[in-house]
């Protein structure tokens, strides 16, 4: 990892674009809370965070997607409202998005003319010339006639970054710009982020890839539930080595505190005694364009939970949907009390006891418009309890609406309500007694609290212990440390599509989680 | 678009008024709309010269009124409510099956061809049978390459379908032309089914029974999507496909199942029409009744007894209209032109209720 020098020749007295107190609500989250942030030419300033940290609020703001409920804006030390894109522009505040912006089926100066007055013919000779200079004052490589399609995603940020130029920027924001890209092509963007700072430019590179932001950023501050935690000034990071300054940051993007307080649902688990594997996983191997899976080993015994504690979007999401049954294995063995199901459709694994409680609660797990009732029977359409020689029995189908909706505490008008019509946590609610209810022997969780209130967050985790208690055997996925700690065994990390360790849940498992997490321990 | 239409919960006693409030809505939503329609279209005849009052008239009279109009407009039915009944499965269940002309016309042309071929070794009714089934098994035949690419490869069935439309058309032209042509004739066209040998009519009127066919396959379908585990199956892959696979359905072979069943639909339409009405196929007929009744399910939200009602409202006007346009004058196709005003209309009261909805009253 390499400590680039500060450049200081771009200092000046003061930031070019502040953010001060800035608050930030959506209802029922305070997406910012008293976030302020200083943006000084010729610093690439890291903004880390997990999902849900805040981070991409404070993009919106500074771009003119949205705007602050309180707090101000300054720009060069004047206030200024940014309540459009393209009053951002105009101040100088151009933002890369983590999916490109740019038209397929257009070339790179055609795209760029894009947003001219419609009436003008654009002069693509001049934007191509002025292209040209810019790219070269940058250091990179553009062929301005090419369709913007056949660029490889590298290239497309690169347009976007020239493009942002072109208009004038001062501030560039990446905004989870290295994603998408391949190791060498976060390479090249992080030298390329070094060359436009050396211009005397502010550049805000959002992550969670801690190592990045050691090797790009001059400035590092920290988001966590929607407060700024802490921030590492360029002094300290070139004074400090990169050990002492990964303990920090991970300390601040994982550490105990009072934001994530008022969610426990209980005391502590008992530790787990022990018992016979329930679901056994070994060799899971699952091909997908972004994340594939490989090597995916996991027992779960009865009662157990075991965590998969991970940063969004590394493979947990194929994992469940692998085990569920809706993705096909590549290769490995699957096994539910001793017999293998790997073989086996999802309607089929649901009957011998594995549920699964999706994350995606209207995109999949419900259908909307359907009433509560029906969608309690979900997986169970045509069971005979239910359905006479394939003939509807509203009676039983009702009762058993009624008898779930009133144990699992879903607040309905009534169980004929369609279900879209619910908040998000009673429509989580109705998921959880679906999936509860009946033969099952193991459930997985996927994000069970993800976008739900305080008192959601806590009904849902006492079902999940519950579950355990009764004898299931159980995996969290949960992108929130917290929840992973509080109610796990043992926990699992994933990340690009693997378990890189597995941590029994004991004093010193936050640390060593987090490290795992953010890619620092191997 | 929302497929899923809502059911009406049952009615309390103590929930009367909001119940009589509902009925009055559904009645400004659907009675305003079709007053304005016939209104707008009154307007058009106007400027196109005709006196509306005079063809509305000569349409209630000729598609309504009079017993023969009355019968031919319940003749005309059959194969409407059939073709309906083919789009209500196909659309609840999420499957856009435009292929319905196709489906609907090859099938009558084979049809036209096995009927007189059968008609002298069979009895008459194990003709008829056969007859219906063999239009079924066509219709369902022409939609396999469009179930199949749907199924398993995911490819837009409305394209297929369509696509699919045109081979059939053509198919049909070429097979009367060339293989089933009737050598007895000048014109281009199959050998005739006679008179005696079709669907019996009902009692003593000349409506044929194929009506008696298509009421029952609607009023089946109806049951069998709002009523049974496989239905309810069928609306799970419509509303949401995902939650469909989630919930461990085998969406790909449901899929096949609903093609196959919206499209025997549309062929045994095709059947019923040539074994209860036309007797033969001649080269050029398409009565491309497919298209025509897509707008009907719509404005019945894919309920079978509502497109029953705009079935028959549609025969009336498209068999008075008939007789209108010769004696008035106005085209033929002026019905047509009613229907679409009127899904205008109804779309932008759904519009206007939307929007006084989200405005909180």
């Amino acid at each position: 990892m390499t400590q680039p020098g500060h450049p200081a020749a771009f200092r000046t007295d003061e930031p070019i674009v502040s953010l001060f107190e800035v608050t930030k609500r959506f209802p029922g989250v305070v997406a910012n809370d008293s976030v302020s942030l200083d943006l000084w030419p010729g610093e690439v300033h890291v903004l880390l965070g997990e999902n849900g940290a805040g981070k991409s609020t404070l993009i919106g703001m500074l771009s003119g997607i949205q705007t602050p409920d309180s707090g101000a804006i300054l720009v060069d030390g004047r206030e200024q409202v940014i309540d459009t894109p393209a009053r951002a522009l105009e101040l100088g505040i151009g933002t890369v998005f983590q999916h490109a912006m740019l038209v397929p089926s257009l070339t790179v100066v055609e795209n760029i003319a894009l947003g001219g007055p419609a009436w003008s013919r654009p002069d693509k000779r001049g934007i191509a010339a002025r292209m040209a200079e810019v790219c070269a004052g940058i250091g990179v490589r553009v062929d301005p006639h090419a369709p913007v399609g056949s660029l490889s995603l590298g290239e497309q940020q690169q347009v976007e970054i020239v493009r942002a130029l072109m208009r004038g920027s001062r501030v560039l924001v990446l905004d989870e710009a290295t994603a998408m890209l391949t190791p060498k092509g976060s390479e090249e963007l992080g030298a390329l982020m070094r060359r436009l700072v050396a211009r005397g430019l502010a550049v805000v590179f959002i992550t969670h890839k801690l190592n990045e932001a050691l090797a790009f950023g001059h400035r590092i501050s920290v988001l966590r539930l929607g407060r700024k935690v802490g921030e590492i000034t360029p002094d300290r990071l070139t004074a400090l080595t990169p050990q002492v300054v990964t303990a920090e940051v991970v300390r601040l993007m994982f550490g105990s505190d009072a934001a994530s307080a008022g969610t426990a649902s209980g005391p502590e688990r008992q530790p787990f005694a022990g018992g016979a594997p329930v679901l056994e996983i070994s060799g899971l191997a699952v091909d997908d364009e972004a994340v594939p899976l490989a090597d995916v080993d996991l027992t779960v015994a009865a009662g157990e939970i075991v965590g998969i504690a991970g940063i969004d979007g590394n493979g947990q999401k194929q994992f469940a949907e692998a085990v569920a049954g809706q993705r096909p294995l590549r290769q490995g063995r699957i096994d539910l009390d001793g017999r293998p199901i790997a073989a086996l459709a999802i309607g089929e694994r649901h009957r011998r006891g594995l549920r699964y409680v999706t994350d995606d609660r209207l995109g999949e797990g419900t259908v909307a418009a359907f009433p509560v009732s029906l969608n309690l029977l979900l997986k169970r359409v045509g069971d005979d309890l239910f359905w006479a020689g394939g003939l509807e029995r509203s009676g039983p189908i009702a009762d058993h609406a009624r008898r779930l909706v009133a144990e699992y505490d879903v607040r309905t008008p009534g169980v004929e309500t369609p279900i879209g019509k619910l908040s998000g946590g009673n429509i989580q609610k109705a998921l959880l007694a679906r999936e509860l209810s009946g033969e099952a022997r193991a459930v997985i969780f996927a994000k069970p609290t993800y976008g739900l209130d305080v008192q959601n967050i806590r009904a849902s985790r006492r079902r999940i212990r519950e579950a355990a208690d009764r004898g299931l055997a159980v995996i969290l996925i949960s992108t929130d440390l917290e929840e992973v700690l509080e109610l796990s065994d043992r926990i699992a990390v994933m990340s690009q599509g693997r378990i890189v360790g597995m941590v029994a849940n004991d004093r010193s498992a936050r640390l060593r989680v987090g490290e795992l997490m953010s890619g620092v321990a191997t | 678009m929302t497929l899923e239409t809502a059911d009406s919960p049952p009615i309390s006693p103590t929930a009367l008024r909001p119940a009589l409030r509902r009925h009055l809505h559904l009645i400004a939503t659907t009675v305003v709309p079709l007053v304005a329609a016939l209104a707008l279209s009154g307007l058009i005849l106007a400027l196109l010269g005709v006196d509306p009052l005079a063809y509305y008239g000569w349409v209630v009279q000729r598609g309504l009124l009079s017993p023969s109009g009355l019968e031919a407009t319940a003749t005309r039915m059959a194969p409407l409510l059939l073709i309906a009944a083919s789009l209500i499965v196909a659309f609840r269940a999420g499957i856009w099956n435009l292929g319905g002309d196709g489906q609907f016309l090859l099938a009558a042309v084979i049809v036209a061809a096995a009927a007189p071929a059968l008609s002298g070794h069979l009895p008459n009714w194990a003709v008829l049978s056969c007859c219906l089934i063999l239009g079924a098994a066509v219709g369902a035949a022409w939609s396999v390459v469009p179930a199949l690419l749907k199924a398993w490869q995911n490819v837009n069935e409305i394209i297929t379908t369509l696509m699919m439309t045109f081979l059939g058309v053509s198919l049909a032209n070429v097979l009367v032309k060339l293989a089933f042509l009737d050598p007895r004739t000048t014109v281009p066209q199959t050998r005739t089914l006679a008179v005696a040998d079709r669907l019996p009519r009902l009692f003593e009127t000349t409506v044929s029974s194929g009506l008696l066919i298509g009421l029952v396959a609607i009023v089946l379908v109806h049951l069998i999507m709002t009523r049974t585990a496989f239905g309810l199956k069928l609306r799970i892959v419509g509303a949401n496909p995902r939650a469909a696979l989630h919930a461990g359905l085998p969406v790909p072979r449901l899929t096949v199942a609903v093609f196959a069943i919206s499209a025997a639909l549309a062929g045994l339409a095709g059947a019923v029409e040539i074994v209860g009405v036309q007797g033969n196929v001649r080269a050029d007929w398409n009565p491309a009744y497919g298209l025509t009744v897509v707008p009907l399910v719509f404005l019945a939200r894919f309920n079978g007894f509502a497109s029953i009602a705009f079935v028959f409202l549609f025969s009336v006007l498209s068999i008075g209209g008939e007789s209108a346009a010769r004696r008035l004058g106005v085209p033929n196709h002026f019905t047509l032109v009613v229907v679409a005003i009127l899904l205008i209309m109804l779309g932008i009261t759904e519009h206007l209720d939307q929007r006084r909805r989200a405005a909180g009253r």
